[in-house]
């Protein structure tokens, strides 16, 4: 489903490069995990992924199959990458003031709705259509009127991100430190509502730092990104690995290949 | 809000780019007016021409003498080139054929396509169901719709020349007893040379059972607009009153100087709503429309309510304060208004409200967006006399930057007499982030839908306040002024 090669990436503006070479393949039904140590540019793939301006893509390719097709996801706008599957959870989510969830999901589902040539949904339909969705991952009706992340809690902002998941159910997503700043309980509670997302049509892209989400979301890769290459992949026992002995034996390895 | 979301645009991410304006055309038809130049010839010729009582002509005179002795205001936060006031004409109609229309089917057909062309439609098959409208073109209405329903009720509707000889007991009474010649400067002018406006009057114990609505439209060049209206709601009445403002593009500056005085009586209540959008000058600010009005409001009597609701999005220059005297006792005044500068605009606008009667209360909220070059500012008074006992006031004051060359300022003016009284004043000023405008588009929003939900986010609060049309109508202006697109 997604085919980077060789993807290359720096700051805008600046000379330092973030991703060198990073190569990654994700299939259908596929979960995979990608850790590395501060700064090994994690979040910089996600930002490129989704399309950030403030990333300057300076090499590789990134194809994204739409319909069965490879098409390159680089040459996408941010809300055309959207529109055809593609969703980033954040690792800090963006306030909206005033602007109520329930008004900024429906604006968000029926623009992809359209795009995707579907039916769009009225303000009533959608409200029953996002309460379906709420009592699904055990959230409290009150998100359909707060406005977008405004005095959230952190932990209610990473339930929000999961929420849009489930309501505009992605072909792949690309989790950002989800587990950043969770306590035990949020991390259960959204770790629970991703894998109710899981399918065997969707693929999700799980970053983080530590291996503790990855007790609750198993991966069926896992990989090491360090200076902007993937140095390791593995399954679901390199994780323990790195959770037992840290990222310096992986990369005193590849140092010393 | 972390420092990540509130990183702001700079021009370059987000440019707010000036759709044209639309409402920028030129009706041609024959008319009638005044040579250049004010004097008391003018005024004479024009309360002539009105076939006004001798006490309307005299009440114009004093206000003219009294003009001549004052100097323009120079306070506002705004500059502009001096306003010749030689150089201007001060009546400009189109001309009647014989007696005139005697029904709007009847009016110049170039003047109801006009008012079509601004989505009035005036023709009685066609015109706006549930809004009365009365139409000004230049200086005179050129009708007013639904006039059989509102007699029903005996609401009076009409242009202010036609109350002026229909009503002259009503106007002789109201008539500069919000706002008195001697008020100010540009309030002194209009009382001199005004022409026309809409006047309106609420019977006791009736609910208008229409909103009622003014569309104002400069087409002359070189004329100044100086409209009057007058609104009285008596005890126990309700109406709600909107209008609507459109000039044409011209490369010089006009002068719109209005005075709007609104009295409200025991337990009555008026919500007064502006869509304004005169010609605000190109981006380089050549022309647009000077806007220099006063618009008061009294709660004369006791649990009475005014309500002012703007929506500011035209005029290169702007200079307005609607106000609301709470005289009566648990009177209640309010203000929300979003003001949208862009380009060179300048706006200087916000309210005064004054408590005199016991238990008043005032709530002001207050939305200013600024991009471009332009400057907005926010002034506003909140004064407690002695009297008010228990007197209330809530004032929020936020500001929108759009870019980095814009400006936003807030000066608010407390004063409280009354150690009872409670007053609060809250002010914030952010900007648009790229990262809410990247969010949005991650959602497979595009852009202009992303500034659009933003902005209405923003002015949520004043937009509800707005009657339902009327509140459809500003989120488009707005999205039609700001159109986002990257640079």
């Amino acid at each position: 489903m997604l085919k980077i090669s060789d993807l290359k990436a720096k700051v805008a503006d600046t000379e330092k490069e973030i991703l060198r070479g990073l190569d990654l393949v994700v299939n259908e039904g596929e979960v995979h995990a990608i850790m590395g140590p501060n700064g090994s540019g994690k979040s910089t793939l996600s930002k490129i992924l989704a399309g950030h301006p403030d990333y300057e893509v300076t090499g590789g390719t990134v194809n994204l199959d739409v319909n069965f097709r490879a098409r390159n996801l680089l040459e996408m706008e941010p809300e055309e990458r959207a529109r055809n599957g593609v969703f980033l959870a954040y690792q800090y989510p963006v306030e909206i003031p005033g602007v109520s969830n329930a008004e900024f999901l429906r604006a968000s589902f029926n623009a992809i709705c359209k795009a995707q040539g579907a039916d769009e949904m009225d303000p009533l339909e959608f409200d029953d259509f996002l309460k379906t969705k709420l009592k699904f991952l055990d959230m409290s009706e009150s998100f359909i009127n707060r406005a977008v992340n405004v005095d959230f809690s952190g932990g209610e902002k990473k339930r929000n991100e999961i929420l849009q998941m489930a309501v505009l159910k992605p072909r792949l997503a690309i989790l950002d430190e989800t587990d950043s700043g969770l306590d035990v309980d949020s991390l259960r509670i959204v770790s629970e509502g991703v894998n109710k997302l899981r399918s065997k049509d969707n693929a999700i892209v799980l970053i983080t730092h530590y291996q503790r989400i990855l007790n609750h979301i198993v991966p069926d890769h896992v990989h090491v990104l360090y200076k902007g290459k993937i140095i390791k992949s593995g399954d679901k026992t390199l994780a323990l690995e790195i959770e037992e002995n840290g990222y310096d034996r992986i990369i005193r390895e590849h140092n010393q290949a | 809000m972390t420092t990540q979301d509130n990183k702001p645009l700079t021009s370059n991410d987000v440019q707010l780019t000036n759709r044209e304006y639309k409402y920028g055309f030129v009706t041609n038809v024959e008319v009638e007016e005044f040579p250049k130049g004010l004097n008391e010839d003018i005024i004479r010729r024009l309360s002539a021409v009105k076939n006004e009582p001798e006490f309307v002509l005299e009440f114009r005179l004093k206000a003219y003498r009294h003009w001549l002795t004052m100097t323009e205001p120079k306070w506002a936060h705004v500059a502009y080139n001096d306003i010749d006031y030689q150089d201007l004409r001060y009546y400009s109609a189109p001309k009647k054929k014989g007696d005139g229309p005697k029904s709007l089917d009847e009016v110049d057909k170039e003047i109801l396509d006009t008012f079509n062309r601004l989505g009035i439609p005036l023709a009685e098959q066609k015109r706006l169901t549930g809004v009365a409208v009365d139409a000004v073109f230049d200086s005179v209405s050129v009708g007013t719709t639904h006039q059989d329903v509102l007699k029903e009720h005996g609401v009076i509707f009409c242009s202010i020349s036609e109350a002026i000889r229909e009503h002259p007991e009503l106007v002789k009474k109201y008539m500069g007893s919000v706002v008195p010649y001697k008020d100010n400067y540009f309030a002194a002018l209009n009382s001199a040379v005004f022409t026309d406006g809409s006047f309106v009057y609420i019977p006791k114990g009736v609910r208008c059972p229409l909103d009622l609505s003014t569309y104002f439209r400069i087409n002359a060049a070189e004329t100044g607009q100086f409209e009057r209206t007058l609104i009285i709601a008596d005890e126990g009445s309700f109406v709600s009153y909107l209008e609507g403002c459109t000039a044409p593009m011209r490369d010089e500056n006009q002068l719109h100087a209005a005075v709007v005085e609104l009295v409200a009586q025991e337990n009555a209540e008026i919500k007064y709503s502006t869509v304004q959008n005169w010609y605000a000058g190109d981006k380089d600010g050549v022309g647009g429309i000077y806007n220099f009005v006063t618009k008061r409001g009294i709660c004369a009597g006791a649990k009475s309510k005014i309500s002012w609701t703007q929506v500011e999005t035209g005029s290169a220059v702007t200079w307005k304060y609607p106000s609301v005297i709470l005289k009566g006792d648990d009177s209640v005044g309010e203000f929300y208004s979003v003001a949208l500068t862009n380009n060179k605009m300048q706006a200087d606008t916000g309210t005064k409200m004054i408590h005199i009667g016991r238990n008043t209360r005032s709530r002001i909220v207050s939305k200013g967006i600024s991009a471009d070059e332009s400057i907005n500012s926010y002034r506003g008074q909140v004064k407690i006399l002695p009297s008010a006992e228990g007197a209330r006031n809530h004032s929020q004051c936020d500001s929108l930057l759009v870019g980095s060359n814009c400006a936003a300022n807030t000066f608010p003016y407390i004063e409280v007499k009354n150690k009872t009284a409670t007053v609060e004043h809250e002010a914030t000023t952010s900007k648009i982030s790229a990262e809410q405008v990247f969010y949005l588009k991650s959602r497979g929003i595009d852009e202009e839908g992303a500034i659009s939900l933003l902005l209405n986010g923003f002015c949520k609060e004043v937009f509800k306040e707005l009657p339902l049309e009327f509140s459809v109508e500003a989120v488009r202006l707005l999205e039609m002024k700001l159109e986002g697109s990257v640079g």
